[in-house]
């Protein structure tokens, strides 16, 4: 096992454990910020995952994927804090 | 060489994901879980992100990974100057030993947290 392969495993599994602990904040989360600043770093990471995940198959194709869930993570927090606005307005 | 350069940078921004992962869960309020995932994430994707440029070393894969780094950049500042702003007017409460609020006006007037 070259140190290629080794550091690629590792990686994985250290990305894994860390969805894994922001996923406990994002149940344990005691106000609806701390919820979704948890999703847009979930969303983060999946995109680190994408990359390595790429190296570990050997296929391109998923990087396209990266470029979307970046977009679709920036939206979906710029709305959320947007409607947040909004409820405290009201 | 450049894969032993490859497999650090890759092992390098997956420990840095891992101490914002740790960051989110261990601060003590918002603000600072904030200030730690921001920062700590994007240098780690940005260096999961190179370390990929390294291992294909192919122009088309090469422009979608910069093209990421440079969105990702951009991005996370303004979502968590964003979210910061809807946390503070919607009073999510600072942390007790908070010693500066600098959006809460001289000592005597700063609203109770």
């Amino acid at each position: 096992m070259s140190f290629m392969e080794w550091s690629v495993q590792i990686s994985v599994i250290v990305i894994g454990l860390s969805i894994l602990i922001i996923f406990l904040r994002l149940v344990l989360g005691p106000s609806i910020e701390d919820r979704i600043v948890a999703l847009d770093l979930l969303s983060a990471n999946a995109i680190a995952f994408i990359a390595v995940y790429s190296i570990q198959k050997n296929t391109t194709t998923f990087l396209d994927v990266g470029i979307i869930l970046a977009l679709l993570a920036f939206l979906g927090t710029v709305a959320f804090a947007f409607y947040l606005g909004r409820r405290g307005k009201r | 060489m450049i894969e032993m350069l490859c497999g650090a940078l890759l092992l390098l921004g997956s420990v840095f994901i891992l101490l914002s992962a740790v960051g989110i869960l261990r601060m003590p309020d918002l603000y600072t879980r904030m200030s730690a995932t921001t920062k700590a994430s994007t240098l780690g994707i940005g260096l999961v992100l190179l370390g990929t440029i390294l291992y294909w070393r192919d122009f088309g894969i090469a422009s979608r990974a910069v093209a990421i780094i440079v969105f990702l950049f951009l991005t996370a500042p303004v979502a968590a100057h964003v979210i910061g702003r809807a946390a503070y007017l919607g009073k999510v409460p600072l942390w007790e030993k908070t010693k500066i609020d600098e959006l809460g006006g001289p000592e005597e007037d700063r609203r109770e947290t």
